[in-house]
């Protein structure tokens, strides 16, 4: 297991919407066994390098374009919200769904490591949503995300909003075919975690500051936030709101629109 | 971090080039890892241990080559060495955030027998 979070093997543990399925991992194991014994056939001799010069993310990035190619063929605007835990992803995209109505349909995948809290909050506003529990993984893979989005009607939606495990590092290296990353940041975390987190700011084609409703009880530091935020996510559309009280909602929402007529 | 996943992912690698060139032992796998790629390399060699037991990998040594990362500046037609996304180069003191190096998560070579 990893030092830092627990991070498990991929795949294992993985469970989807209300299906157990039970993945056995056989691949490699048997291998290796049975064949030690032909050491001395002629096609095996000697030490050889094998050059491959390739990306560790192959196979999870080449997953992450069918899904982008299947979404796109489907006309639906896809989002990817990453964040710390608790800085109100769940409340966000409930807010987010609600509020767009019948303008345009949102659905959700959920990725937590254990329960259905999140999905079962969600489904009670209404929305159509799948949870995923990774067990001991850390983030969502596009593999992951394919299998969920199979349990979905896809036809019925404009906007599928996944909402990653709550996770600033490991999610970063992790595409799964969005058109937008959304990160977001509640004024409760501290106007640095941009700097603390590079790569993961850097990543996300949106910026949200959320939970400004509490933003002076919290002691929020907004131009010192901003400047951080720009540092990493210079290119980064920026919204500061309050899904709570619907205080810059607007705008995300228009932008959302927006977006969408893209697809 | 999800040095694991990455670990099993570099060693599911190894063993399909392992076997297509007719081998049956890995006995080393060489990676190059940015420096910006938010991966650990001494995690990587815990994970490495973890995921190579019982496999034919079993026992072989991991070389990680670690990737400096580098901005480009455009006024000077240079790259600079940066620690993170967005950096004043040091000659001109412009900001660059145009990464050119960093973000490797790469499997490089394995020897195998």
């Amino acid at each position: 297991m990893c030092q830092e979070c627990g991070c498990g093997n991929g795949g294992g543990d993985v469970k989807i919407g209300a299906h157990v399925h039970g993945h056995e991992h056989h691949h490699g194991h048997e291998h290796g066994h049975g064949h030690h014994d032909h050491g001395d056939h002629g096609h095996a001799h000697g030490k050889q390098t094998v050059s491959l010069n390739r990306s560790l993310m192959e196979k999870n990035s080449l997953l992450a374009e069918r899904n982008r190619g299947f979404f796109k063929a489907k006309k639906l605007l896809v989002l990817n919200v990453v964040s710390s835990p608790g800085s109100g992803k769940t409340t966000f995209i409930r807010e987010t769904a609600a509020r767009l109505g019948a303008n345009l349909r949102v659905g959700v995948i959920v990725g937590d490591l254990a329960t259905d809290n999140d999905a079962a909050r969600l489904r009670t506003a209404g929305i159509p949503v799948v949870q995923i529990t990774t067990g001991t993984v850390c983030h969502l893979d596009a593999d992951m995300v394919s299998r969920a989005a199979g349990q979905l009607d896809l036809d019925q939606l404009d906007v599928l909003v996944i909402e990653n495990v709550g996770n600033l590092v490991c999610p970063a290296d992790y595409d799964l075919g969005e058109d937008l990353r959304v990160v977001l940041l509640s004024v409760t975390e501290g106007e640095d975690k941009p700097l603390k987190y590079p790569p993961m700011f850097h990543s996300a084609n949106v910026a949200v500051i959320t939970k400004n409703d509490m933003a002076s009880a919290a002691g929020f530091n907004r131009e010192l936030a901003l400047a951080n935020l720009n540092r990493v996510s210079h290119h980064a559309q920026i919204f500061e709101l309050s899904a709570k009280t619907g205080n810059g909602m607007k705008a995300w929402l228009d932008f959302l629109v927006q977006q969408r007529a893209q697809v | 971090m999800h040095e694991v996943s990455i670990m099993t992912e570099a060693l599911r690698m190894a063993m399909d080039a392992a076997k297509s060139a007719g081998s049956t032992r890995v006995l080393k796998l060489r990676l190059r890892i940015g420096s910006l790629s938010g991966v650990v390399p001494e995690s990587l060699q815990f994970a490495f241990d973890v995921v190579c037991h019982g496999t034919m990998a079993e026992g072989a040594s991991l070389e990680i080559e670690a990737v400096q990362a580098a901005c480009w500046c455009e006024t000077c037609q240079a790259e600079f060495d940066c620690v993170d996304f967005f950096n004043e180069c040091p000659r001109c003191h412009n900001v660059s955030g145009e990464l050119r190096r960093g973000r490797e998560l790469e499997i490089a070579d394995v020897e195998t027998s």
